[in-house]
């Protein structure tokens, strides 16, 4: 089954006088369960891609549907209701809420769901240990370093085990080891718990990781094929 | 549709106020200062203003007071009434009235040996004039009168000055009876008064009332029946009852329409005191706007991030608003506990003599007493809550409409 589709979407930007062609009639289709990148230069449409499929974008023309909801055809509010229930963001930076600590960060998202404090508490204690942060749950993202803000930014994105997880660029401000634990972990996820991941990323080692590699320029898809050597194993 | 839990809320607004505390320091001092002063000064307003009041109404004692339909225009011996009947004593038995008397006042001519002067003769029962409020300490010199045919007669310090007379010397009141001509009666001052307002010793002297009432040819008519209750605030709880009771033949009125100025001068005082703390509510609100406004700038991405998370447009104005609640409540709290704590210390009254003169021209006394009145306080809270949620909500609004893309770019 398909957990997002995307048919015939466009979008534009003004930027001064000039228009940016932001999505030029793309339309794709990823199932449930996929580990799918996104990959070109910047200005390749990837992040507008990925936002349309959050619901964080409109598209000027075109159908999106993630899951049984048709995304383009709703509110502002019922929007962030979407994207409350279904789908877990991982941003390039980190975006942690600064006065919160890592767990009520990662607790966050399942106090506006309504989760009672028991059941939170249990699942961002289990989330932070599986992300390797067993012991920092009290510290506030001062306190973290990069890759450790980055992992608490993942916890918050898969503890209420969204459907879909959207990635843009989440290893951009990581050093290597730390990008690859991250990896790791992200592949880990979508094989235990069978998240479907869309990662926009410029980064060839990110690239690697995926099963499905979408190659985009000029807000058009170039190129999407599967992976025949992905580092994840089924 | 799912929102943020309060604690969570309030959490988080508690812990985004304090993430600046120099700036929250300073829009709490700012609104605490406001507070107080909304306060304070409404207490010393009211204070200033109960004084006026309560001069004006002790002048001669009575919350209520009846009297000849015609008595207000052409205060004269022809407008008097009769003492009151037994349906308005019945009346007068209610528990919120603590006292009333008769009294004969009626204008006429004080003579001594040196000078003359118009005055208000005040014919009355001495017990009950007493109970009613008339103040028995002001008598600086002498005695009051001992019963209602006492042949003395008490005038002012200010009078006995005038005339040069003093206590024990005989004096010549003239007036006249209802066949108008004149009555006229030699008094020895036995007693010398001082009032608050050096106009009163001017204007009123006293004798006994069947004194007066014989000179007078009165028989038992008075001009006015004074009655007093518990708060002079409250006369409308029971002055209805006695109107009733006096009949539809004489004016019951209760002292803010017996006087005019003092009516209008509670009136005015309280759009005067709404006025003042919706003034200093603006000033603050200004401050408040800059604070909150200041406090979205700063964390545009953040609350693009909570959107992007999930969190309604309308979940983010809560926020805000909460912040603005929270910085409101606090400023609230310590401002009442500042006015609470510079007011009591100041009950015993301030003493304001030295521009005494010019405050008798108002018809205030020399000592202020600031009246802390738990309505003003209520007024002036609820008006700072509301108002300032209201003006909270622009910038409340505005974090609500951040688009999430935009607001994350930001940089």
């Amino acid at each position: 089954m398909s957990s997002i589709v995307c048919k015939d979407l466009c979008k534009t930007f003004q930027q001064g006088e000039e228009i940016i062609t932001g999505l030029d009639h793309v339309s794709i289709e990823i199932d449930a369960g996929d580990f799918v990148c996104l990959s070109g230069p910047s200005g390749s449409g990837k992040t507008t891609l990925l936002n349309a499929m959050g619901g964080l974008d409109t598209p000027d023309s075109g159908q999106i549907r993630v899951g049984d909801t048709q995304v383009d055809q709703l509110g502002k509010g019922p929007l962030a209701d979407m994207r409350l229930h279904k789908i877990g963001f991982v941003f390039q930076a980190y975006n942690l809420i600064p006065v919160l600590t890592a767990r009520e960060n990662v607790e966050f998202v399942m106090q506006v769901r309504g989760v009672p404090a028991n059941e939170r508490s249990g699942r961002s204690h289990d989330i932070l240990k599986e992300v390797g942060l067993e012991g920092m749950e009290d510290r506030r993202p001062a306190q973290l370093s990069g890759g450790q803000q980055q992992r608490v930014a993942v916890a918050r994105a898969i503890v209420s085990q969204p459907a879909l997880v959207l990635a843009d660029e989440p290893t951009a401000n990581l050093d290597s080891v730390t990008a690859a634990h991250l990896m790791d972990l992200f592949v880990e996820l979508n094989s235990n718990h069978k998240i479907t991941f869309v990662i926009a990323t410029h980064d060839v080692r990110v690239m690697g990781y995926a099963k499905r590699l979408i190659k985009m320029r000029d807000g058009k898809i170039i190129s999407d094929e599967k992976q025949q050597q992905p580092l994840i194993e089924d | 549709m799912k929102t943020l839990p309060f604690n969570a809320m309030f959490t988080l607004a508690w812990r985004n106020l304090w993430r600046n505390h120099r700036r929250t320091l300073i829009m709490l001092s700012a609104i605490t200062v406001g507070v107080w002063a909304m306060i304070f000064m409404t207490a010393l307003m009211r204070g200033m203003v109960d004084d006026m009041l309560l001069n004006g109404i002790r002048s001669l004692p009575g919350e209520v007071l009846i009297h000849h339909p015609q008595y207000r225009d052409d205060p004269g011996i022809n407008n008097s009434i009769p003492a009151p009947g037994d349906e308005l004593l019945k009346a007068l038995q209610i528990p919120e009235v603590t006292a009333w008397t008769s009294r004969v006042r009626v204008p006429a001519v004080i003579s001594s040996e040196r000078d003359s002067r118009g005055v208000t003769l005040v014919g009355v029962n001495p017990a009950s004039e007493v109970q009613v409020g008339f103040d028995i300490d002001s008598i600086v010199e002498g005695r009051f009168l001992e019963s209602s045919n006492d042949k003395g007669l008490i005038i002012g310090a200010k009078m006995a000055e005038h005339l040069e007379t003093d206590l024990g010397k005989r004096v010549v009141v003239m007036s006249q009876d209802p066949d108008n001509n004149i009555a006229d009666r030699g008094f020895r001052v036995v007693g010398i008064y001082k009032a608050k307002l050096a106009s009163l010793e001017e204007t009123y002297v006293y004798a006994g009332l069947e004194t007066i009432q014989k000179l007078l040819k009165l028989d038992d008519m008075v001009s006015e029946i004074a009655i007093t209750g518990e708060d002079y605030r409250n006369v409308d709880k029971w002055y209805p009852h006695i109107k009733q009771a006096a009949g539809e033949g004489v004016d019951t009125l209760p002292w803010y329409e017996a006087d005019t100025y003092l009516g209008s001068m509670l009136s005015m005082m309280d759009g005067f005191v709404l006025v003042w703390i919706i003034v200093i509510f603006l000033a603050l609100s200004f401050g408040l706007v800059n604070t909150l406004v200041m406090a979205v700038f700063e964390r545009v991405r953040e609350i693009g991030l909570m959107m992007a998370l999930g969190m309604r447009p309308s979940t983010i104005l809560y926020q805000i608003l909460m912040e603005s609640f929270l910085l409101l409540v606090i400023g609230l709290l310590l401002g009442n506990a500042l006015a609470i704590g510079t007011i009591i210390p100041l009950q015993d009254g301030i003493d304001i003599s030295v521009v005494a003169e010019g405050m008798e021209m108002m018809g205030t006394s020399s000592m202020l007493y600031p009246a802390l009145k738990l309505n003003d306080m209520i007024m002036a809270n609820a008006i700072v809550i509301t108002l300032g949620l209201l003006t909270s909500i622009l910038p409340a609004w505005r974090a609500a409409s951040y688009d999430p893309i935009e607001a994350l770019n930001k940089t």
